[in-house]
């Protein structure tokens, strides 16, 4: 290494060129300044963590049916976040807002449309429809490139779902004890159509569908959890109410 | 002939080693035995079986060695620790080869989606993490480390620290690529990009990982050179900053201790910029710097000439590092995270472009005095040509970074183009450089069996990666383009699955590019593998080369 016949300065790298310790020092100190300038604020700063309302937890079978988007990998092909120009606002909807994602665990804004965003694809078909299209996509778009999901039709492991509340809770998701404690129940609750306890559960979230998603009353699928999720994205937040001025970034 | 009988004794290392296995097994055990879901248990018996054929090897390493711990010298030379290297090379060529070839299978689905099969196992969505970490963390992180532990040997003109350390970390990070890969089938996944394996599986390279850093960090400490070479400070840059990355991106609650599933401790905006902060520097520090650690020890050393400039190499390091770490926003243009952050991220992007091409600059003035060799080395021009195609994915990378571009190439092939030119131009040609150096000399041999096939295998690959990139630079601006079509009434021209449907062209041409990139990694396998074997293939040119002197390894 050359550095002895270096003028001044440059013989100054040395320190860190004979000294390891100061070597990992200086590169920590380094690597952490631009990630503490970008990340931090983004835990006061008002747009980030602004509460809009209309905004919920996941039901339980939200929950279990988007643990199942997760599982198969939806997100590596369909994105959730609709961008604020005119040709994608025109195509999906309102562009999505901070708070919209603020319960996602993880966040699923994905980074590629291999198909279509699915930011607010609630409620924009019919029940049957996913139904159709998860079993067999072409059925119902014929040049379709996506997967078929038809294993989805086997029954959904629900016992223990409170536990998978309980730990979003521990992570901020304001989860009520009444939710935990009736999660389990829920989940039947919301895969019926004419359950009697379904008033309790839209109080206890509000604007949740609650219908036999799947088409089949006598059990609770996987198809059931990933369509009450998929009908209930993008919903909550009603933009006739919201403000877009409140949300200058 | 009556041999002394010495007193043998246990080194730290193998009653450590015994004592951790004995408790990891016992951990798995109980794991295994309290399991609430089918793949945790699998993989708790899968760590058990780890375990207790770590133990065994330990211990019966202790009983048929000698009573004497190993020379750190022979006859004055450094004694060079190179079984765990060899494993990582080796190890490194299989999960490329595997890697490349599911990254086929995918890329034929995408374009024939009955090759999904209907089955949970085989579809799109769990083999597309399978890809990724086959061959950034198998392929990609084998090579770091194989690469990383010969070179600080041989830079610091001394035996490795440790004396099993260093087979914990490459067994040990193995063993968590096989926990990765058979989650993903079985859908254990905590769905963040380049992060997938679960808590359990992150907790176990992290302490891997921290091994990793002591090793390394330890044999630097044994150095008889004053100097810390160049290479060791990229490699040592790779090395802390991704276990910061590690550490942060992947804070995560499990539902439960005896269960795969856990939630990632951050959510929405917050979880998206901590991914990519994670994300883009998995790129800048895995995929960048430690290849650059790799590049600034194997060029030089491979065309006999000296690294360029030492001035360039202390500047474009540290400006690099810094610049790396901000650029992540530029994933997330026009999405709900802050604009002062989408700025920050696209403006040190762009800057980013002066660092990077520092790095490639230094390495490809090294060829100064040396150029011709280009002609006659295909393993030199292998690891020249990947310095172009890092300079290309360092101006493409910035250039996609400008808001404006970016919101034509986001969400679409572009992207993926972007990454394989980077990702096969630059990692994956460096590696194979990086290997046809390696493996001939840690074996003792004097050349590759055939430098011919390395000139297959070059031009072959070449041919694969520009019919990658090109179809995919075509799809992306068409998708890009399409989505935003008005007709003349002012209404969005095209349906999305119109823009889908325009695609099939190009992810076929995209597949074979594909398919001939892993014919070139197989012509490699079989090069290295009769290298390995000891063979030397009868080539006229071989004989011209003869009359030059053979690259011994220096002492």
């Amino acid at each position: 290494m050359a550095s002895s016949a270096q003028p001044g300065l440059w013989k100054r790298h040395e320190l860190f060129e004979k000294h390891s310790i100061l070597l990992i020092i200086g590169i920590l100190i380094v690597v952490a300044i631009g990630g503490l300038i970008e990340i931090v604020p983004l835990f006061y700063l008002k747009s980030t963590i602004e509460k809009v309302e209309g905004m919920r937890p996941y039901t339980p079978l939200e929950l279990a049916g988007r643990n199942v988007y997760i599982r198969e990998g939806c997100y590596l092909c369909h994105s959730q976040m609709v961008r604020p120009m005119r040709d994608e606002v025109e195509r999906y909807g309102h562009f999505s807002l901070a708070a919209e994602s603020m319960y996602d665990h993880p966040f699923q804004w994905g980074s590629k449309r291999t198909g279509p965003d699915l930011a607010r694809v609630g409620g924009k078909y019919s029940d049957e429809w996913h139904r159709d299209h998860l079993k067999n996509p072409k059925s119902v778009v014929p040049t379709s490139i996506m997967p078929s999901y038809a294993f989805l039709d086997r029954p959904l492991e629900f016992d223990a779902i409170a536990a998978d509340l309980k730990a979003n809770r521990a992570i901020g998701v304001p989860y009520t004890d009444e939710m935990i404690a009736r999660a389990r129940a829920d989940v039947a609750i919301q895969a019926s159509a004419d359950d009697p306890a379904s008033g309790e559960f839209q109080k206890r979230y509000p604007n949740a569908a609650a219908r036999d998603f799947d088409g089949d009353p006598k059990r609770v699928t996987e198809l059931d959890a990933l369509v009450a999720y998929l009908q209930m994205l993008g919903t909550l937040v009603d933009f006739k109410l919201y403000e877009d001025k409140q949300n200058l970034r | 002939m009556a041999a002394t009988i010495q007193p043998k004794y246990m080194t730290e290392g193998e009653a450590g080693l015994s004592l951790a296995m004995f408790a990891g097994l016992l951990l798995c055990l109980i794991g295994a035995a309290g399991a609430r879901d089918a793949a945790f248990g699998f993989h708790a018996y899968l760590g058990a079986a780890a375990s207790a054929a770590a133990l065994l090897a330990t211990l019966n390493r202790y009983t048929s060695r000698d009573s004497a711990p190993v020379p750190q010298e022979i006859g004055g030379k450094p004694n060079y620790n190179l079984g765990p290297v060899k494993f990582g090379a080796v190890a490194a060529m299989g999960w490329g080869i595997a890697g490349f070839l599911i990254g086929c299978i995918i890329a034929f689905q995408l374009w024939a989606p009955e090759l999904n099969l209907g089955i949970e196992y085989t579809s799109f969505g769990r083999l597309r993490p399978l890809h990724t970490s086959a061959v950034i963390f198998a392929f990609g992180g084998n090579v770091l480390i194989a690469t990383s532990l010969y070179v600080v040997q041989r830079t610091c003109r001394t035996r490795l620290a440790g004396d099993l350390a260093p087979w914990f970390v490459v067994l040990g990070y193995n063993f968590f690529i096989a926990i990765a890969g058979t989650g993903y089938l079985l859908g254990v996944t905590e769905g963040k990009e380049y992060a997938e394996p679960e808590w359990y599986a992150d907790l176990w390279l992290t302490i891997v990982w921290v091994v990793y850093l002591l090793v390394f960090l330890g044999t630097i400490w044994k150095r008889k050179e004053p100097h810390i070479f160049v290479a060791n400070w990229f490699y040592l840059a790779f090395i802390v900053t991704i276990a910061m990355l590690h550490i942060v991106n992947n804070l995560a609650m499990p539902v439960s201790v005896f269960g795969s599933k856990s939630y990632p401790v951050f959510a929405g905006v917050q979880d998206a910029l901590v991914q990519w902060w994670y994300g883009h520097n998995a790129v800048g520090f895995f995929l960048t710097a430690g290849f650059l650690a790799i590049m600034y020890y194997f060029i030089p050393k491979r065309a006999e000439r000296p690294v360029y400039s030492y001035r360039l190499s202390i500047i474009h390091f540290w400006a690099l590092i810094f610049m790396y770490i901000w650029a992540g926003p530029h994933h997330l243009h026009y999405t709900a995270l802050p604009d002062w952050a989408q700025t920050l991220g696209m403006t040190f992007s762009i800057m980013l472009w002066m660092p990077s091409w520092g790095g490639m600059i230094n390495g490809l003035m090294t060829l100064s005095g040396a150029w011709d060799k280009l002609r006659t080395d295909p393993i030199l021009r292998l690891m020249v040509v990947s310095l172009a195609f890092y300079g290309m994915a360092t101006f493409e990378g910035p250039m996609m970074s400008i808001k404006a571009v970016n919101s034509l190439s986001h969400y679409t092939d572009w992207t993926i183009g972007h990454v394989h030119s980077g990702a096969l131009g630059w990692v994956a040609y460096v590696s194979f450089g990086a290997l046809y150096c390696l493996v001939p000399w840690i074996w003792n041999r004097r050349e590759v069996y055939s430098l011919k096939l390395v000139d297959w295998h070059f031009w072959i690959s070449t041919l694969g990666i520009v019919l990658y990139i090109s179809s995919m630079w075509v799809a992306g601006v068409m998708q890009g383009l399409m989505w935003r079509a008005y007709n003349a009434l002012g209404f969005l021209e095209y349906s999305f699955i119109e823009t889908v449907e325009a695609m099939q062209p190009y992810y076929l041409i995209r597949a074979v590019g594909g398919v001939l990139f892993l014919i070139g990694a197989l012509i490699m396998a079989y090069n290295l593998a009769m290298t390995i074997m000891g063979y030397e293939a009868e080539e006229p040119e071989a004989e011209a080369r003869a009359l030059t002197p053979a690259l011994a390894p220096a002492e």
